[in-house]
């Protein structure tokens, strides 16, 4: 009998344990939203978006840092989304599975476990000096897409691994090529998959300042970028440099830019989830 | 029949399924037209054709020929290599990295495991029908269109007519015919499997290989496959694998029974099922085993 109520007792708090474990960083993040929220919902406005930087908190927007956000962002979807998905493909289809190819399998996971400021030096060497892109948005945008690259790439495969076979060998069984099972065949089937993973890992290139300083990002940007050779700045290198003033009117303004760049995010998380929801249904008819 | 019959008597001369013949493994175009005048209404010969999966033999050493349009099934406990042996037709073993094969299959008087065939060539020319229904998840008409289209037909009025066709030779046009623009998937699974069945019509096949086309199926859907497969004998040379006896009694004109890799024995499917030759096969039909 007693170890009845032992046992009981050990389900019990293991219970609470848990759901405390579920809340904290719930309620963290809560209570961290709402205090942004609450300072920087009041500078939040047209003129805030449209704004160049100044030394007046009042005065100054993030009119550049937004514009940078969203050209790094293209160039970074459009760098990484043909060369991730491609290597992809490759390792899931072509591959053949052997001793090489699970050395390129352990290798992709690691390097998408290496720090991003690590990635910030490489393309210092590689892309700002080596290639002289200069501290552009064309090197910056490199940098982001071999970060997110492995992401990218290990989205795409288990993807494709969700295709069922069946599918492969019904085309095959037709006549079709590798080539054309995998564009009309798997590719449509997988796409919701590849495009979430995608969506994903840029909205995790959106939030990078790290690496971007390295490439030599600017603090101070006053002109809108005009082409992918400008030098650029984007929104966390702007909160960054706002948070490390001391005048509170520029906390306020890092706030609200916190609060752009989270929306940025939440509704780059949101398509993703969408996406996957419509391809998922269309797989199981 | 009466060619069938001494052709399966040639066969047996041989000792079931463990003929040797010293005939050699290259086949140039001289001799390719040999065969034809001697075979002219063989569509399918194999020749000493043993399967191995790395070392473990599926197949062994199994030597037999197909009319054309005739409906063959294979029939054998599960393992004995019937999946192996009808894969082999064309070629959907490729897959499989350790899969070899030795000996001889003529397709069409062609030897389809010689390196210059196109295989996706042979695989429009043989067709293939799966166990679990598998459409792709596209339209209906997609899904019949699917063949022409990667062969290069944009022809969008000839598309359609095709796809009509096929769609109506398998009896599912009264059923689908509003809703071409359907996703397949949403299809009864007797109806997917005849819009797949449908798919393989479309690109004219002359032979169809079926690898337990109805295992999936509940009766009445089993039974319009079976009626559907003994029309399509006077276009298409069938070629069928089942667990089900009585089907294979019911639709085939010969049947194979398979047991361990080794062709025990091959006859008409009257004579295989009421005065079987062998003790293996008797055991096997009258469910003694398997």
């Amino acid at each position: 009998m007693n170890n009845i109520i032992i046992n009981r007792l050990k389900d019990k708090i293991f219970k609470a344990w848990g759901i405390i474990a579920t809340f904290i960083g719930i309620i963290l993040l809560a209570v961290f939203i709402g205090d942004i929220f609450k300072d920087g919902i009041q500078r939040l406005n047209l003129d805030f978006l449209s704004s160049l930087p100044s030394r007046f908190s009042e005065k100054a927007g993030i009119k550049p840092a937004m514009m940078g956000s969203i050209w790094i962002m293209g160039f970074t979807a459009i760098i990484s989304f043909p060369l991730g998905v491609a290597a992809g493909i490759y390792l899931e289809e072509y591959a053949r599975k052997n001793k090489f190819s699970s050395f390129l399998e352990m290798n992709i996971s690691n390097l998408a476990g290496v720090p991003s400021i690590i990635y910030g030096l490489l393309g210092v060497q590689i892309f700002v000096r080596a290639l002289q892109f200069g501290n552009s948005i064309l090197a910056g945008a490199f940098t982001l897409s071999l970060l997110i690259l492995p992401i990218i790439i290990v989205a795409t495969r288990e993807a494709i691994k969700a295709v069922p076979n069946s599918i492969r060998e019904g085309s095959y069984g037709m006549g079709a090529t590798k080539w054309q099972t995998i564009w009309y065949q798997v590719l449509p089937a997988s796409l919701g998959g590849i495009l979430t993973g995608v969506i994903l890992a840029l909205s995790r290139a959106v939030g990078e300042a790290a690496p971007l300083i390295a490439v030599g990002a600017l603090a101070y940007v006053p002109f809108v970028p005009s082409s992918p050779m400008d030098e650029f700045t984007v929104l966390p290198i702007q909160i960054f440099n706002w948070t490390s003033r001391p005048q509170h009117g520029f906390i306020i303004n890092a706030a609200a830019a916190i609060l752009v760049l989270l929306a940025i995010t939440l509704i780059m998380n949101g398509i993703a989830v969408y996406l996957r929801n419509k391809w998922q249904k269309k797989l199981s008819g | 029949m009466e060619d069938l019959k001494t052709k399966q008597m040639r066969f047996e001369d041989k000792g079931v399924g463990k003929s040797k013949n010293n005939k050699g493994n290259v086949v140039d175009e001289k001799s390719v037209n040999e065969e034809k005048e001697k075979h002219p209404e063989m569509i399918i010969r194999t020749e000493n054709s043993s399967m191995y999966y790395g070392d473990f033999p599926a197949i062994k050493n199994i030597s037999m020929d197909i009319k054309k349009n005739s409906i063959t099934a294979f029939i054998g406990p599960s393992g004995c290599g019937k999946s192996t042996f009808l894969r082999a037709f064309n070629r959907m073993n490729d897959f499989i990295d350790i899969f070899k094969h030795t000996g001889n299959i003529y397709v069409n008087n062609v030897d389809i495991y010689n390196d210059k065939i196109q295989i996706e060539q042979l695989r429009r020319d043989v067709g293939m029908v799966f166990q679990k229904p598998n459409p792709f998840p596209k339209t209906i008409f997609d899904n019949v269109a699917y063949g022409l289209k990667i062969q290069g037909m944009k022809d969008k009025n000839l598309l359609e007519e095709r796809v009509k066709d096929a769609i109506q030779q398998v009896g599912l046009w009264s059923e689908v015919r509003d809703d071409l623009k359907r996703n397949a998937l949403s299809l009864s699974g007797g109806q997917q499997q005849r819009l797949c069945i449908a798919r393989t019509l479309a690109v004219k096949p002359s032979i169809i290989l079926m690898d337990e086309p109805t295992s999936a199926l509940d009766p009445i859907s089993t039974a319009k496959i079976e009626d559907l497969i003994t029309q399509l004998k006077e276009e298409y040379t069938i070629l069928i694998v089942t667990h089900n006896m009585q089907q294979a009694g019911r639709i085939s004109d010969s049947t194979a029974f398979l047991y361990m890799g080794d062709l025990i024995e091959y006859d008409t499917t009257h004579k295989l099922f009421t005065k079987p030759k062998f003790e293996k096969t008797e055991n096997y039909i009258t469910g003694r085993f398997g």
